[in-house]
């Protein structure tokens, strides 16, 4: 049953992966997205802090990377 | 304080392909790059510039005030250098200091109360209606996080890192490890990153005994004990509120996260992020309480929460960029749950409007909202069975919250960028249908929190 499981989820995901084989663009085509500002973490200073934030004042944290700990945040 | 956010080693993975491009950009001035060696090896005592020259260096400064509450101030100094064929060192210094008061769970009363400090530092008086807060609050935290990038084949990178936090009551250390690759092109990128962090944990005055008795509220009598497992009068030793279970304890956590970006076309990106993570060990806030309240309101005792020692959170993550002919649209959800049962969603999304070719204007918009933990309650109800697991937190509890910024920012005719942005950050606690017994219904238990935000960014 299990085995299936992981068969048919590793079906799925080979069959994404083939449907991002129709998307993209040439590599003379970077021109806009090669721009600071479409980067995913271009404001990486502002994202941290807000991380922090958000992490001492909320009861989820995570999402642009490791949920983790590291800290008391009172 | 402060996210052990051990910074992105996935995300970085994927963007040492624009870095590398970056860098291309920067060397090409071939003539400046060769005088700069040449006065290296004329002058071998290089100069703070000399050296910084290939660094991409962010620094920030901003300041965190709630209304009546804590005040923040949180330094950072980030860089960034190439070492060549894309082996790339990342590192990060964050300074912060932490002044004011936060809630310490206590319900609020329709009279004034007495309320002990931590570590028996005096006790306070709370006005009428007021949530109680604790105004010892100060702290400074040093954060150290060190990252490093490299290809492992053609089309794929390896990352590892390092962080360690500090605080006087507060210590973290962990590591990290991810590996990207790039598929079609590099317009698909698959990454699995993992994350350990061990923290200790040493609260002022010791590990509090869970819902011992913090202090006995005005008004509370003496020799008078039920049988709900609270020793309400404090006479049998076993509750003393002087009592500790040590001074320190750790809890360790274990990060799985899977991301995938994929370039749509030529405006826009995607990027899809899953996570686990596991938290084990000690879980409760040593400085947090709850009231028990008598069937009047009236608050008879404060007692230490506790909370269970292991937590399983996930995540799901989705956020997508647009280019556009004036500027760049960013957007983001993400869906967190954990078996505590606090499910949250949060909208996140920044508009960049250039205004000229070296400024522009960002506005932000932020929304969030969360369940409350399972084990969440405002208070306890004397006479009423002890449960197993309490916290009066309202970060636990249910909740919505809402972020609006403006950021401006402009390029400096030596290429160095400076930038602000102002925020407001709301907090609105709901009550996640708990009846008020007798005096509680004339307070406001759920008070809303409110913060400004101010920050100065230098990149050079």
């Amino acid at each position: 049953m299990r085995s299936k499981i992981t068969k048919i989820a590793a079906t799925l995901l080979l069959l994404q992966l083939a449907g991002c084989a129709n998307l993209g663009v040439q590599p003379w085509e970077r021109d806009l997205l090669a721009k600071d500002e479409m980067a995913l973490d271009s404001e990486g200073n502002d994202l941290g802090l807000d991380d922090h934030i958000y992490f001492s004042k909320e009861g989820t944290s995570g999402g642009r990377a490791f949920a983790g700990g590291g800290c008391g945040c009172n | 304080m402060a996210v052990g956010r051990l910074q992105v080693a996935v995300v970085d993975a994927i963007k040492a392909d624009q870095v590398r491009s970056k860098h291309m950009k920067k060397t090409t001035n071939i003539g400046a790059a060769l005088a700069t060696a040449t006065c290296a090896l004329l002058h071998p005592y290089a100069s703070a510039n000399d050296i910084l020259e290939d660094w991409q260096v962010d620094t920030s400064l901003m300041y965190y005030g709630e209304t009546d509450r804590v005040k923040a101030v949180e330094a950072v100094v980030a860089g960034k250098k190439d070492f060549g064929d894309e082996h790339i060192f990342s590192g990060k210094l964050v300074i912060d200091t932490l002044t004011g008061a936060s809630a310490t769970g206590a319900a609020a009363q329709a009279t004034a109360q007495t309320v002990s400090r931590p570590s028996g530092k005096g006790s306070y008086t709370v006005t009428p209606g007021a949530t109680p807060l604790d105004d010892t609050f100060k702290d400074t935290r040093v954060q150290v996080d060190g990252q490093w990038t490299q290809p492992w084949s053609d089309v794929s990178r390896i990352t590892t890192g390092l962080h360690f936090s500090t605080e006087h009551d507060y210590f973290s250390v962990g590591f990290n490890g991810s590996y990207a690759h790039d598929f079609y092109n590099k317009n698909t990128t698959v990454a699995a990153g993992l994350a350990y962090s061990y923290d200790v944990i040493k609260p002022e005055g010791g590990l509090p005994v869970p819902f011992a008795i913090k202090t006995a509220a005005t008004g509370s009598s003496e020799n008078y004990d039920d049988d709900d497992g609270y020793d309400d009068d404090d006479d049998d030793g076993n509750f003393s509120s002087d009592e500790r279970l040590g001074d320190s304890d750790n809890k360790s956590t274990v990060d799985v996260l899977f991301g995938l970006t994929q370039i749509i076309n030529r405006r826009m990106l995607m990027q899809f992020n899953l996570g686990v993570s596991q938290i084990s060990g000690y879980s409760t806030d040593p400085y947090k309480v709850l009231s028990i309240v008598n069937d009047q309101g009236l608050t008879q005792n404060l007692v230490y929460e506790k909370r269970p020692d292991s937590r399983t959170k996930t995540f799901a993550f989705w956020q997508t960029k647009y280019a556009m002919n004036f500027g760049a649209a960013d957007f983001s959800y993400r869906f967190a749950a954990d078996d505590w049962k606090v499910d949250s969603h949060t909208f996140d999304t920044r508009l960049r409007i250039n205004l000229t070719d070296k400024t522009y204007l960002q506005p932000h918009f932020r929304y969030y909202s969360q369940s409350a933990a399972e084990f969440f309650q405002p208070f306890l109800i004397d006479g009423q069975a002890l449960p197993e697991f309490a916290t009066a937190d309202y970060r636990l509890g249910e909740m919505t919250a809402y972020t609006l910024g403006l950021k401006y920012g402009m390029e400096l005719d030596n290429g160095d960028e400076l930038s602000f942005r102002v925020e407001y950050y709301q907090q609105s606690p709901k009550n996640a249908g708990f009846s008020e017994p007798g005096s509680l219904q004339d307070v406001d238990l759920y008070p809303s929190v409110k913060a400004v935000i101010a920050q100065v960014n230098y990149r050079f």
